[in-house]
């Protein structure tokens, strides 16, 4: 499932190619100064993969319009993402991968770290993804959090560093809580905790997403939830925590627990709207699609806190001259407020708030990050209605959100041994 | 050598080529990286067993196959049955050829939409608040949703006879229609009752269209993966779906060594089928 949005040179681009070829004409041999930017002698395209979230067409056409640099956007499921790095290093200039993916797929060697000093807005970015504190309180959170493997210790570097150094592994995007959804109408209760999932209540109406790595931390939040289990870092669990995690999932499948599993976005939004499950593992875009059928579904904050995800840019290793430093460009344009706008209003972070928060209404920015009532109607980037005067946002404020991060999606160090045990309970 | 006796060989060579390269080398490449080593990350080059042995040695397997067999014995068994009477409807008690001709084609008519399409429109009629149910519950039949009609074995087993009966239906048809209506007439005239004529005359001579239909449908049961998982749900698994989740981690060399075993699985099975039918006949 591949969608391909490509954005063809515009007829400006073209003139401006051929007024900069006709100037190299004129200057011959000489030293040819002055252009404005080099976009303009070459016109730069960029071709960006990632997962669907935040390859929107809207970014590529704001991206054109105010840059001139063409983005050719491939949206992918995060396993293909992954393979895409890893084996098909030529085939893309700037990866939007999520943290745990990096994790693995750096070491491969095949994107370049950047230089943080042209970085414009790097002071600005959430300290989630500097030191690992949302404050300098707070705790960081198991799994990969972000800052494990936001840094490398040199530029050729593929040793992911303990502290911030001055290369960056991804420039963060784009990120958001995760926790489950429900059916208000249907399950008939509050739900509090990740164990209610369990409620025999809802029997054969409940599901889990079986993406082996995201899906194992969901089932981790269940069993600790529900103390059948006690993990060290939930995100790197040893063998014994896994064989257990497992073995109780088989169990409860057996029981007949689960309704299905899904893999995909459109699947959980299926389930959740024809009724088929009550309760499950979802995504937030998911939930606002169940809501935009006119079906009601929350986002429900639980007690023990939420499963969290990040995503990043990362610059392939080939990008040199032009094209690299049109990709920084791209990067620096990224955080400067417009795109962060654009995202927040979806319902996800962004990660140089200062910048968003300009280019947001002040009732839109309370809204969507400081967890208050609407004033007036809250729309969507494309301007459909999405709350109406009066509504929260489910799970309240960015700080109340992000700082009761549980986990991040993760990849284990017995990653190919949890793997075989995950086949073995959907075998079951 | 004469262009004569350079001809045959001539003739071959295009298919060769195309099969050489698009058939025998990425196999031959599936076998080398089988034996490869890999961690989360990469595959290296190297010569090891470990993806033979964890795949062989582990429970999963085995009991993936079973039940990738299970499907595959009772869509084979269901197809066999419907798909045998379709084409003896059609060869036998439909005279005019157009009209065979025509009926035939209507078979064919589910096929003008993709196979995911007819496999997803199942979800809706079966659902807990499908068409099905409502239908069953609003005429008082039933007072709560049956459950087991999707995502279940049910649902697999159902979707699949219904995505590749066509394939039984096409060559036993084809067969049928082989027979010379003579023989037939010839039994009957020696005292054979319809029951008599049908085992002794038609089966045996439909078994190689049998035997082609049953390659088809088997080599399809057993390699299918997307079914499996949109119809049960993710619940059950199959050797294909095993496959597919060791290639989404990254893992190569365990899902080449995975799709080595089940051809080698599958190339038994077809190869017991033609011991059984000599299929030359057809042909």
């Amino acid at each position: 499932m591949t969608k391909k949005t490509t954005s063809k040179g515009v007829s400006r681009r073209q003139l401006l190619k051929g007024a900069a070829a006709a100037g190299g004409l004129a200057a011959g041999a000489g030293v040819v100064t002055g252009f404005p930017t080099i976009w303009a002698q070459n016109p730069i395209t960029l071709r960006q993969f990632g997962t669907g979230v935040s390859n929107l067409n809207a970014i590529a056409e704001k991206c054109k319009a105010d840059l001139g640099i063409t983005l050719q956007m491939t949206a992918l499921d995060s396993d293909a993402v992954s393979q895409r790095v890893v084996t098909q290093a030529s085939s893309f200039d700037i990866a939007d991968i999520e943290y745990w993916i990096c994790k693995k797929v750096f070491p491969a060697g095949t994107l370049q770290p950047m230089d943080v000093k042209k970085i414009k807005y790097y002071d600005d970015i959430v300290p989630i993804f500097t030191t690992g504190k949302l404050t300098p309180e707070s705790k960081i959170a198991q799994g990969t959090a972000p800052n494990t493997v936001g840094f490398v210790e040199g530029p050729e570097s593929k040793v992911f560093a303990k502290a911030p150094t001055q290369w960056m592994t991804l420039i963060p995007t784009i990120y958001n809580a995760d926790t489950l959804g429900i059916r208000p109408d249907l399950v008939g209760r509050p739900i509090k905790n990740w164990k209610d999932i369990l409620d025999p209540a809802f029997k054969g109406k409940t599901s889990i997403l079986n993406i082996p790595s995201i899906g194992i931390m969901d089932a981790a939040m269940i069993c600790e939830s529900a103390g059948i289990m006690k993990y060290g870092d939930k995100g790197n669990m040893t063998k014994a925590e896994i064989d257990g995690t497992i073995d109780f999932l088989i169990k409860t499948k057996k029981a007949g627990q689960f309704r299905a599993f899904w893999k995909t976005f459109d699947e959980s939004v299926n389930l959740m709207a024809s009724g088929e499950v009550v309760i499950q593992s979802m995504w937030s875009p998911a939930v606002a699609a169940v809501r935009s059928k006119g079906i009601p579904c929350v986002y429900q904050p639980l007690e023990e806190g939420y499963r969290a995800w990040g995503g990043g840019l990362g610059i392939a290793k080939h990008l040199k001259g032009a094209q690299l430093d049109a990709a920084y460009e791209y990067i620096n344009w990224y955080m400067s407020g417009w795109v962060g706008a654009y995202l927040n209003r979806q319902g996800y972070y962004s990660a140089v708030l200062s910048t968003a928060e300009k280019n947001m209404t002040p009732d839109e920015w309370a809204f969507w990050m400081l967890g208050q009532p609407a004033k007036a109607d809250i729309l969507s980037p494309e301007g459909k209605v999405m709350y109406t005067v009066g509504a929260v946002r489910d799970g309240g404020s960015f700080k109340e959100r992000m700082g009761a991060v549980a986990c991040w999606n993760s990849v284990m160090d017995e990653d190919r041994y949890m793997v075989r045990r995950w086949n073995e309970f959907i075998a079951a | 050598m004469t262009l004569s006796r350079l001809a045959p060989y001539l003739q071959a060579t295009p298919l060769t080529l195309i099969l050489a390269a698009f058939l025998v080398l990425p196999i031959a490449t599936i076998v080398m990286v089988s034996f490869w080593d890999y961690d989360s990350i990469q595959i290296f080059p190297a010569f090891v067993f470990t993806n033979y042995e964890e795949t062989i040695t582990s429970p999963v397997t085995w009991n993936t196959y079973i039940n990738t067999f299970k499907y595959t014995v009772i869509v084979w068994a269901v197809t066999l049955f419907v798909g045998f009477w379709v084409a003896y409807y059609l060869a036998f008690h439909i005279r005019s050829t157009t009209m065979q001709m025509v009926l035939f084609l209507v078979c064919t008519i589910p096929f003008l939409t993709s196979n995911i399409i007819r496999m997803i429109s199942w979800i809706p009629f079966l659902g807990r608040n499908g068409l099905l149910n409502q239908t069953l519950m609003g005429m008082g039949v039933i007072n709560q949703p049956l459950e087991f009609l999707l995502f279940s074995d049910f649902a697999v087993v159902l979707a699949m006879v219904h995505l590749y009966t066509l394939f039984m239906v096409t060559p036993i048809f084809n067969t049928l229609m082989r027979i010379d209506r003579a023989l037939v007439e010839a039994a009957r005239d020696a005292g054979a009752n319809g029951w008599q004529i049908l085992t002794n005359v038609i089966i045996p001579l439909a078994k190689p269209g049998i035997a082609i239909g049953s390659i088809f449908v088997v080599t399809l049961v057993m390699g299918d993966f997307i079914t499996v998982r949109f119809m049960s749900g993710g619940q059950s698994a199959s050797v294909g779906l095993m496959m597919a989740n060791q290639i989404a981690l990254l893992q190569y060399p365990a899902a080449a060594a995975n799709a080595v075993i089940l051809l080698i699985i599958v190339l038994l099975l077809v190869g017991g089928i033609l011991r059984i039918v000599n299929i030359r006949k057809e042909l």
